[in-house]
């Protein structure tokens, strides 16, 4: 029998508002990824402009998160949700700002020939974007090991930066218009990397939230 | 832990028919607050009553199992309990000073264990109100009724008292169910510093209470303790569902 019944539909609210949060974090990365992949500039404003909407769902979820603490005094498992929320909606809000920078970077280069097709980039973007769709799943789930696969492909998303970063210094040359592009990409690429680390940090908070153990994907 | 203040092994207690205490097991650090949490009946304040012996005034009682402080089996024939009361005192639900000055009360004991002299026993009632955190507001009124006191003054009382006799452990009861929460805020702030000297384990039925002035929190159900463990660990993450259940609500 729960003998707090209104207490727990609070925190079912405050889950609720964290995947829809994640919902916008997932279609503010996938936009700024397309946009640039395709130099969309109106495509890359939008995501610019979303993102004051998901700064305001984190102050609301903070608020929410806040106001549970002070007027519920959560302990136990309630206590590691309300504070694995509070992290999770910085990484998600940290995400969509990653999101804002590489649409930034659609719109420098737009208009430009690319100086070569995309290929890694958006591969990492799909790596990463997946990580962050299954670090979602895994909380809204409680599914520990769906968070603990997270690494291995955080890996992966390392890897190919580190492919990415090689190859730019190596298309680097004497011409400027081309160092600069280069440039973009390569902080676009970076972007990327850092969504994966957030989405591994998630599933680390999933961990964490679910079983009260600490597990390192981050190694 | 080092060598524990309190070791309690295999303790049984039955009232008649009714075994009200499973196989308790607890170590108790010299120094610390250890908080007893638990469901109405779950056998807290019977088990704290164990560790002076207050079960012993009721008939029927039948304890096993040995309680150590000190080393010392509290149950063994030869155990002396009226000294024992006076190492292991109890403050009480309600307040309950006895009847007379504030000076007076806390004389009391110290009396009955010999002590005449005008100018010791002005001493232990100025140190014991200190330490009770009573002092600077009854030093003027020492020889006023200590039931023109408030609620929280006469905990405090109530705790000067018990100081008075010189005490290493002190076991209370619900110390604060009875206060205002200013008051309440007060006893537990004493409690934390009063540890520095003391051994003291509570019960209470405030969970948050527990939270914030106990080192090791204990929780008991049903005439058995389920779980103890640093008090941050238990409220964070405890091991047994049972304590889950209980401090987040989903029990009943």
């Amino acid at each position: 029998m729960d003998t707090r019944p209104g207490f727990h539909q609070s925190l079912k609210e405050l889950e609720r508002d964290l995947l829809q949060m994640g919902t916008g974090v997932e279609q503010a990365i996938r936009g700024a990824v397309e946009s640039l992949a395709s130099t969309d500039e109106k495509q890359a404003r939008q995501i610019i402009a979303a993102d004051d909407h998901i700064d305001s769902m984190m102050l609301q979820i903070e608020e929410r998160c806040l106001r549970l603490l002070a007027l519920q005094q959560p302990m136990a498992s309630d206590l590691r949700l309300i504070g694995m929320a509070l992290k999770i909606t910085t990484d998600l809000e940290r995400i969509a700002d990653h999101a804002v920078d590489i649409a930034k970077a659609t719109l420098r280069i737009a208009g430009e020939q690319l100086v070569k097709p995309l290929v890694d980039i958006p591969r990492m973007a799909d790596i990463s974007m997946r990580m962050l769709q299954d670090s979602l799943q895994a909380y809204a789930r409680r599914d520990v090991q769906l968070a603990a696969g997270l690494a291995s492909r955080e890996d992966e998303v390392d890897k190919l930066y580190s492919t990415i970063l090689r190859d730019v210094i190596a298309l680097m040359g004497a011409e400027a218009g081309v160092n600069r592009q280069l440039t973009h990409l390569l902080m676009a690429a970076h972007d990327l990397e850092r969504v994966a680390d957030h989405a591994t940090n998630i599933g680390e908070g999933v961990i964490y939230m679910v079983t009260g153990k600490r597990k390192d994907l981050n190694v | 832990m080092a060598q524990p203040k309190i070791k309690v092994e295999q303790l049984n207690l039955h009232y008649g028919e009714n075994h009200a205490l499973h196989d308790i097991r607890l170590d108790v650090g010299e120094n610390t607050v250890t908080a007893l949490i638990g469901p109405s009946g779950c056998g807290k304040s019977t088990f704290l009553r164990t560790l002076n012996r207050m079960n012993d005034l009721i008939e029927n009682v039948k304890i096993s199992g040995s309680i150590r402080i000190d080393g010392q089996n509290i149950y063994a024939p030869d155990a002396d309990v009226v000294s024992l009361r006076k190492r292991v005192g109890m403050v009480f639900q309600r307040p309950n000073p006895f009847p007379m000055s504030i000076y007076d009360n806390i004389a009391y004991g110290p009396r009955i264990h010999g002590i005449r002299k005008k100018a010791v026993l002005n001493e232990i009632i100025e140190r014991s109100l200190q330490q009770a955190a009573l002092w600077d507001e009854v030093k003027d009124r020492l020889h006023k009724s200590a039931l023109g006191l408030s609620g929280g003054q006469q905990q405090r009382l109530c705790i000067a008292r018990l100081l008075a006799v010189e005490p290493d452990v002190l076991l209370m009861d619900e110390p604060t169910s009875a206060l205002d929460p200013i008051s309440t805020l007060k006893v537990e702030e004493l409690t934390r510093q009063l540890k520095e000297k003391y051994t003291i384990i509570i019960v209470t039925h405030n969970m948050q209470q527990a939270a914030r002035i106990s080192d090791v929190t204990a929780f008991f159900l049903n005439g058995y303790l389920v779980e103890s463990d640093r008090t941050d660990k238990m409220f964070t993450t405890p091991k047994d569902q049972r304590t889950e259940d209980y401090i987040t609500g989903r029990f009943g």
